[in-house]
Parts: C-alpha cells; structure tokens; sequence
C-alpha cells in the first residue's frame, strides 16, 4: 500500500513540474525572455542571495560553534592536552582564514555583480601580489609544520622506562586487555597457540604441548578434529563421503599438517625461562582499568581483520593490524571520579571503541575503561587470577587418555564433518 | 603518429562537402564522435550518480532514526535486506560502500573527466577529434560495463562489497569475516579493473591530444586553463591508475589463490589461517598512493572548468594565468608524495609520518594561490550570475571551506583524535562532495548549449543551486561537529554512546536528524535539475552559438554537431582565450580567432 502512494507522489510530483514548466514556457514566448539573458533582476537577486547565504552560512556555523564546538571534555592525558591546545591555535588559523576568504569571495559576488555602464577591469596579474600570496601561507603553514612535528615527536617518542606496558587484543567484536603482572613484561605470543584456553595465543611450554595436542588429536567433545583422527577417516575404506566433503578433509589436514609442523619448530626453539613472563600476566575482558598519573605503554595486536583503538577522552588512537604489533604511549591524569565532576555528569564513562570497519558489528565493539587511584586498582587487581593459575588449573584437568583415538570410544563420522572447519 | 596527423588531414579534406548517413548503431551506440562519448558519459555518470544517491538517503535514514521501522528502507531493500523496514547492519556497510565508490570513481572521476575531456579537449584547442576515436569508444564501453557491474554487484545474495570504498584487507579479502567479502567484493574488484582500463585509455587519448592536436597557433601557453586542468589530471591518472591495478591484482591473488601479500597470522572465526609474512599495510601504501592523486584526479577537472565559468561571467582574464598553472602542476606533482598523511595512526615509523605531514602541508601553498587568484579575477568584474556561475562561486566556497579542515588533518598531532571520524568525511565531502559536484555542475549548465544545442531552463538551474548549496552545506557542517566530538565513521547506530557519555548522544542524534533532513532536502533539489535536464534536451529552446559570448574557440563550432567541428578549414588562434574586457576592444570579448591588432600587446 505505502509503496503504491510513494509512487504516486513521484509520479503526481513529475505531472506537476512538467505543468509548471508549459506555463512559464508560454510566459516567456509571450515577454520574449531569452535564457542566455540574464535579466538585471535576476543578476540583482542572485548577488543579494549570495549575501543572505553568507548571513545564514556564517550564523549558523557560529551557532554550531557555540553549542556544538565542545563536546569532548578536556584531554584526559598529558599529551592530550598538547593536542588540544594545538587544535585550538590550528581552529583560531583556519577559523580566520575561513572567514576571511568566504567573505571576501560573497561580498565579491554582490558588489561587482554586472551594473549598466561599468565595465570590467581588465587586470591579467600582479606579480607583486601573487608573490605575497605565496610566501603569506608558506610561512604560516611552517608554523604549523614545525609546532605540529614537535608535539608529534613527543607523542610518538619512546616511553619512560617505568612506564606500565599493557596489551590491548581485537577481534571481531571485542576488546580484551592483558596486564604484565609484577614483572612489567608482557609475556611472548603466537596466533598458532590460540586455542580456548590460551585466546591470546600466549608462548609457554605448556601452552605450546597443548596447542600441539589440539592439532593432533582434537577436542575431547569433538567440535576440532586432530590430524590423527582426519588421517584415519580418510583412509578408512569403510566410510562413504561425498566428495567435496573428502575435499575438504583433505585440504584441512594439510594445512594442519603444515602447522603442525611450524608448532613442533617453535617447540624446539622454545626457552623455558620466558615461561614466566606469560604466566604472571593478568587477562581481562570486561573493563580497561588504569592507574591515573601513571605512564603506559600500550601494545595492540588484532586476530582477524584490521581494528582501531580509539579512545576519544585520551586523545588516542592506533590501528590493531593482523601480523603486526603496534603502540601507543600515554599517561592518564583524570580518574573516572574526576572526569564525571568535570563533566557534571554521573553516568559518564571513559570508553575504547573500535574505529575501523571491522564487519557488522564495528559499531558495538567497545570496551569500558575506568581510571583510578593506585589503591582501588590495587584492590581490583587482588581480585584476579594470573593466566598461569587458570590455564595450568584447566589443563590438569585435561587428561591424555580421554584423546577419542586412544579411548576407543565410537566417532560420529557424519556430526563431526559437519564441525571440521571449527 | 603520422596515422594521427593523416586521420586529421582526412578529415580536413573531406569535411563540410559530404554528410553521409550513419547508421543508429554508430552514431549513438558505437560512436567515435567525442562529442557523443561525451554525452554517454555524462549520461551514464548523472544515472550513477542517482543511485549513489538514493543509497546514501537510505543509509542516512537509518543514522537519523536507526532501528524504527521504514517503509522507504523496505521498499528500496525488500525482506531480505530490510525486514520489516529495519536495515540490515551488514546491508549499511554495503550501501556505505558501494555509495563511496560510485561517487569517487564513477560519477566524479569518469562522470567529470569522461565528460569534459572528451567534449572541450577537441574543441578548446581546435582539433577534429581525439587522437584516436576508436580508443575513445572502447574508453566508454569499458566503462559502461564496468558500471554495470558495479551495479550488478547490489543484487547478488550475499551483497555487495562491504568494507567501505577503500577496501581494506584482511577484511575485504575475507569472505569469513564480512559476507559481501564474497561475490560482491569479487564483482568490485573486476568492475574496478575495467573502469582503470578505461580511464587509461581516455587518459592516453586526451595527453595525446593536447599535445599533438593543437591547431595553429594555439601554443600552450594560450591554452585555456580548462585544457590545462584535463591534460595534467589524465597525467596524474595514467601515473597512479596501474598501481591500483597491481594493488587490486594481489588482493584477487590473496582471495583466489591463497597467497600471502596482505595476509599474515589471522584467525578469522575459529579458522587458523596458514598466511604468514603478509601485510595489511602494504595495501595501504599502495592504495593510496593512487587514492591521494585521486582527490586531486576529481578536483582538477572542477577547477579548471571554474576558471573559465569565472573568467567568462566576470568579463575579466582570470587573474595570474601563469600561476594557475603552476599551481595545477605544483598540485600534481605534490599529490604523489602525500599519500601516507591517510595512514598516520596505522602504526607506520613516526619519522616517515613527519615527512608526510611536510609534504602534506606544501600542498596547501598552491591551493592557497589559487584561491586568492579566483577572488582577485572576480575584483571589479563585471558578474554575470549564469546558473554556472553561480555554481562556481559555491565551488569556491566549499573549496576553500574544505580545504582548512585538510590543514587539521594533515597536523599527525591533530589527526590522531580525529582520523576515521566524521571530521574526515564532512572534511572530503566539502571537497568532493560540494567542491568536484559543483564544478560538475557548473560545466554542465555552461556548456549544455554545446552538447545538445539547446538551453537549459536558468530559473530552474538557480532553484536548482540554492536548494544544492544549502542542502550540501547543512549536511557537511554539522557533520564537523560530530566527528569533533569522537563519533567514529561507519557505525550503524551509534545509540552505544548512552551507555557512557549522555551528552554526545544527544549531540550526534540531534545532529544526525538535522543532517538527514538536510540530506533529503538536497536529495530531492537533484530531481530540479534531473527535470531540467531531460526536458531541455528534448524541448529547450535553441542554443545560440555564443550564449555565454566567450572567447574560447568551442564556441566558434556551429551549433548543430558535425564530424570534424568546423566546416572548412581549422581556425587560427592569435590569442590567449581571456580577451575580456581589454581596453581599446569594441566588445567585451574578444574571441581566440581574432588576429591582435596593429600594436597591440598580448596578454
Ligand atoms: C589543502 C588541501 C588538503 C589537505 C591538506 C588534505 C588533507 C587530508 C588528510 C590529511 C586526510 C586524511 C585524514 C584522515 O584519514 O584522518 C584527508 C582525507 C581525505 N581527503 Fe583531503 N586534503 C586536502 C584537500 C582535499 C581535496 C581537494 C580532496 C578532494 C577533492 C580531498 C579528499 C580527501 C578524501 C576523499 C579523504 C578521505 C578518504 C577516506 O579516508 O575515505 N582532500 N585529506
Ligand atoms: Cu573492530
Ligand atoms: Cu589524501
């Protein structure tokens, strides 16, 4: 029904201008109007218009300005502060500049428009003026290079040594961050370590033994199979499968076979010693908690496509790029507390949100972040267990004999095909 | 070349004698004539450019009262793409996508060069045709195809390619992760392949042309600015186009023959991915290094058709005629050393960041000297508000009005806060959007009298401008403030900002419904001059040769269309194209073919 009335409005709108136009067609054969013409009346009202839209464009910018122009509080960070007071002095620039030039360009436009005896003034160039014009903007554009590149240097330089190092981790959709633990160093990863216990891929002799048993034998349930179990459905002569299926098993045990490989190289070059940096890290997937007035080093890593940290109140932002760790150093210097009386607001929080399309839900991947003193993260943190204390724990629980192969139970051929791509 | 120099001598010989029949097929279809490609550009682009339309409209819907039910979404997108008129989140990426795209390339890149080039390069130097119609034909079908690919790709099952319109790797390269990394991102690559071949095509035929086509006495320095303008932007074209290609070229690699090239230690839903070594960042470089010359690819044109809307209705020479084409070089050749000011926060070495924002900030020199030149040539004009120039005058203003927040941009220190947010796109927006369309605009109003032969309805075209530049304008303001205010770009809804920050929630939906209404409204404006248009062309009243009493020697070409352009000989310039308003002239005009008088001094 709507879809019929939208199109006849379109269809009753189109009726109405094609009659508006026979109209003003008869009217003009009758005043003998021309269209390469242009009337002294129009020429009158256009110049008049331009300078009305400059009243409303400029008034309504200001409005803008005004009302809108401060939404982000105040830099939550230190170097967030030089940025914002850079902005400002670029805005108060270009703001000038802006004004300046539309101004010129629509008055312009209404004074010069074409009057009955006044000829144009035939003026091809200056070079005096042209010359100004180029040195006028190189000089203030050096200003803003070099006051730019300086807080761009500052920014980007390497961090204090005592600063936190802490690693931000994306997927498609969410945030998790990891802590370093006592020792401040992050222990080692490897996305091939990635399995449910260890998501973060994290490098430890145990995590490597397991990631190997993942590959070769599988998850009791079934939901991953191992490469032994693959070999043996595809050799079994018994077992009737279609043959994209058969195509598929093959594929997958390749490429599995092939990082098998890779895992049981890792293995070999793996020192037992750095087992300890991973261990005493602390994972945390529901709230970024930091300390105020404490430097960090942030690392970021993604999984699967290109994300961004973006944390609008820090004045930070860096890409999370697949096969690549990139960071960003800052130093909060409000706590959550603090920020929410500036604000006058009491729901407010700091947030990480992703900023770079990542899929469908791009839009919902945050993550909330709270600063706070040193002792209510002191206390938050007592709260937590390392990663060796859950991964260990889960793995003891984890008993060789119960691998399907070794304990005979019977496979469902025809469930677990349909789960090989997990 | 001597094939060249012969076709032309041919047509030298033969025409205004003969006029024999063509068949419908080779004039309308298959034609040679660059008048006719011209037109098929434009009509195709001004189609295009409809539907990228339509979809942004259906997208800003969607921002504006994200999640409430819309007959208009159920109508466009159906059940399966909007059920019960709610849009899909992956169906809005598609839309963002598929917008962005038809914009950039189709509409502003082979809509405005397809078109301009094609119709003035021949005319505006005094050349029977491009170097080689057939090239030109083959340009435009490729094209054609290449859109209807493009387009083809919206109705396939899986959608469309849905990782914006720069398409990032890994996300585009795997159908795992976004659905329309599938097909569709297939059918954008190969649409995208062809539409690169037919700009080179057009770009080697138009550089061939200006250079070697030129009638006698049409030296370059006599060159109007417009010729300019083309000639340096099909440089720019044929320079970064292949490296699109090679970019595009290892992304099919990476999707169809699994090698490595973007790709490295990726999980992608519960998938280990055996790539290694690859990256992401690689792709950027090289997308960019033909996305930065792009911009420039869809400004150049506009400007130059403004120099010579500005200078012909202000009855004055442009103003530094030398200068503006220092500037159009200094633009270009900047242009290729910028790129990477798109990647400052991708984690690229600081240093190299430092150097980009230098040369990123060069660049505003010569747009800065251009900007002074177009309001000192409209300093004691005489001005004459054609819809075109008033088009031009708007092209100036969002020119200069998008050109500032580039500065902002182009501070790393500054882009950190603010890349991948709204600033941005208002910031490209006031560029292409508002800038590249209205020069657009403005060609077609001015020289629709040589496209068709007849006259466009003024008053229309002046309802056509206010409603455009108000529209465009309360889109693209506002639209600073929202991303001011931290709002990411490509969200579906952002009612996520309840959660922590109250008062930027109602900032960007306020904003949000203030920009939609204000994008209708434009919207709908369009249809003015989509009427305007298709009823001129079939029952405007007969163009004059001269309307717009210019000096450029287009408009020394009879009215009617004709193989060849002028009966008889090739006319003779003696003279730069801006002759207006010179002292000790009869007329304010002094047309290209008129011989300098006794005594008197070129410009
Ligand atoms: C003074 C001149 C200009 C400067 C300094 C400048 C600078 C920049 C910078 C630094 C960015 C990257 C921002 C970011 O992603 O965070 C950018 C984005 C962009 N600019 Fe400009 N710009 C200028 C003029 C133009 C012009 C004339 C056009 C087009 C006609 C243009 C089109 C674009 C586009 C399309 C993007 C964004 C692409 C995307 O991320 O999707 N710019 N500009
Ligand atoms: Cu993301
Ligand atoms: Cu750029």
């Amino acid at each position: 029904m709507s879809k019929l009335l939208i199109l006849i409005v379109i269809i009753l709108g189109a009726v109405a201008i094609a009659l508006l136009m026979r109209t003003y067609e008869l009217g003009k054969k009758l005043s003998n109007r021309k269209e390469e013409e242009i009337s002294e009346k129009d020429n009158n009202l256009a110049s008049k218009l331009f300078i009305l839209f400059m009243i409303a464009f400029f008034g309504s910018f200001i409005y803008l300005m005004i009302t809108y122009g401060r939404c982000l509080p105040p830099a939550a960070s230190e170097h967030g502060k030089a940025i914002d007071w850079l902005l400002d002095i670029n805005f108060i620039i270009i703001i000038t500049v802006f004004f300046l030039t539309n101004t010129l360009l629509f008055v312009f436009a209404r004074v010069y428009r074409r009057k009955k005896g006044v000829k144009a003034y035939y003026y091809p160039h200056n070079n005096k003026l042209e010359m100004i014009w180029t040195v006028v903007p190189a000089v203030v554009l050096a200003f803003i290079i070099i006051f730019g590149l300086k807080t761009w240097n500052d920014i980007t330089s390497a961090s204090p040594k005592e600063a936190i190092h802490v690693e931000l981790f994306s997927e498609q959709f969410k945030w998790t961050a990891r802590y370093s633990g006592d020792d401040n160093v992050l222990g080692g990863h490897d996305y091939k370590l990635t399995t449910d216990q260890n998501q973060l891929g994290l490098v430890t002799t145990a995590t490597l033994d397991s990631a190997i048993r993942l590959m070769e034998y599988g998850t009791d349930d079934g939901s991953v199979l191992g490469i032994k179990l693959m070999e043996q459905k595809l050799n079994d002569k018994n077992l009737m499968m279609i043959p994209k299926d058969r195509e598929k098993l093959e594929t997958d045990l390749d490429r599995k076979t092939r990082l098998l490989r890779l895992l049981y190289q890792m293995k070999g070059r793996h020192d037992a010693s750095k087992d300890k940096f991973a261990y005493d890290d602390v994972i945390e997937t529901d709230t970024l908690h930091l300390i105020v007035n404490k430097n960090y080093e942030m690392t970021f890593r993604a999984k699967d496509v290109i994300h961004s940290a973006y944390f609008p109140h820090f004045r930070v932002q860096m890409n999370t790029v697949p096969g690549l760790t990139t960071r960003f150093k800052f130093k909060p210097v409000y706590t959550t507390a603090e920020m929410r009386k500036i604000k006058k607001d009491d729901n407010f929080n700091y947030v990480l949100m992703c900023n770079k399309i990542c899929g469908s839900a791009h839009y919902k991947m945050k993550m909330m972040v709270v600063v706070q003193t040193q002792e209510e993260f002191d206390t938050w943190m007592k709260t937590k267990k390392t990663f060796g204390s859950t991964f260990l724990v889960q793995e003891k629980g984890t008993d060789t004999s119960s691998d399907p192969l070794t304990s005979g139970k019977p496979i469902e051929v025809a469930d677990t095909i349909v789960l090989i791509n997990k | 070349m001597a094939a060249i120099t012969h076709d032309a001598h041919n047509h030298h010989d033969s025409h205004g004698h003969d006029h024999h029949e063509e068949g419908f097929v080779s004039k309308y279809i298959f034609s040679y004539d660059h008048k006719m490609i011209s037109k098929q550009y434009l009509i195709t682009a001004v189609v295009m450019g409809l539907v990228a339309m339509l979809l942004s409209i259906l997208f800003r819907i969607q921002l504006a009262w994200p999640g409430e039910s819309s007959d208009f979404l159920s109508f466009f997108l159906g059940e399966t793409w909007a059920p019960n008129g709610i849009l899909k989140e992956n169906m809005y990426l598609g839309l963002v996508t598929i917008h962005g795209t038809i914009m950039v390339f189709f509409l502003l890149t082979g809509g405005l060069s397809g078109t301009f080039s094609n119709l003035l390069i021949p005319l505006q130097i005094g050349a029977r045709d491009m170097a080689s119609g057939f090239m030109n034909m083959l340009s435009y079908w490729m094209f054609f195809v290449s859109s209807v690919i493009m387009l083809a790709s919206l109705f396939i099952e899986t959608g469309p390619a849905m990782s914006g319109w720069t398409v990032y790797p890994p996300l585009s390269a795997l159908p795992q992760a976004v659905e329309g990394s599938g097909l569709g991102m297939t059918l954008w690559l190969i649409s995208m392949v062809l539409f690169v071949a037919s700009s080179l095509l057009g770009g080697i035929n138009y550089m061939v042309t200006v250079i070697n086509l030129r009638t006698k006495g049409m030296k370059m320095s006599r060159l109007p600015l417009s010729v300019w303008a083309f000639f340096i932007t099909a440089v720019l074209g044929l320079l970064s186009f292949p490296v699109l290609v090679s970019a595009v070229l290892l992304l099919i690699m990476d999707k169809a023959l699994g090698t490595s090239f973007y790709l490295s230690d990726i999980i992608v839903n519960g998938e280990m991915l055996e790539n290694h070594g690859g990256s992401p960042i690689l792709y950027q470089h090289l997308f960019w290094f033909l996305g930065h010359p792009e911009v420039y690819i869809v400004l150049l044109p506009s400007l130059g058709i403004s120099s010579e809307v500005i200078a012909t209705n202000s009855r004055k020479p442009i103003f530094g005629y030398k200068a503006m084409i220092g500037s159009i070089m200094a633009i270009g050749f900047l242009s290729f050393i910028v790129w990477a000011h798109h990647m400052f926060v991708t984690g690229m070495n600081p240093f190299l960041g430092s150097v980009f924002v230098f040369t990123t900030l060069l660049i505003a020199i010569p747009s800065a000297v251009k900007v002074f030149n177009y309001l000192t040539t409209l300093w004691k004009g005489s001005i004459i508000f054609t819809p075109a120039m008033t088009f031009s005058i708007g092209m100036v203003s969002s020119f200069i009005t998008g050109g500032v927040t580039g500065i902002i941009l182009a501070d790393s220190a500054l882009d950190i806060n603010v890349h991948d947010t709204y600033f941005v796109v208002a910031h490209f927006h006031v560029v292409m959007g508002l800038s590249a369309v209205f020069g657009m605009f403005a060609g077609v109003y001015h020289w629709f009298p040589k496209m068709f032969g007849k006259m466009m309805n003024t008053r229309l075209g002046y309802v056509h401008f206010w409603i455009t530049i108000v529209g465009a304008y309360g889109v693209f303001l506002p639209m600073h403030f929202v991303g001011l205010a931290g709002a990411p770009r490509r969200y579906y809804d952002y009612s996520v900002y309840n959660e922590f920050d109250q008062g930027a929630f109602n900032l960007i939906f306020d904003l949000n419904k203030v920009i939609t209404v204000f994008a209708i409204i434009a919207a709908l404006g369009q249809l003015v001059f989509l009427f305007n248009f298709f009823y001129s062309i079939f029952r405007g009243p007969k163009a004059p040769q001269n309307p717009w009493r210019a000096n450029s020697l287009e408009w020394t070409t009879p009215v009617e269309h004709m193989h060849g352009n002028w009966p008889g000989e090739l006319p003779e310039v003696h003279r730069w194209s801006y002759d207006y308003s010179k002292p000790g002239a009869d007329e304010d005009f002094i047309p290209q073919t008129v011989p300098l008088k006794e005594g008197e001094e070129e410009h």
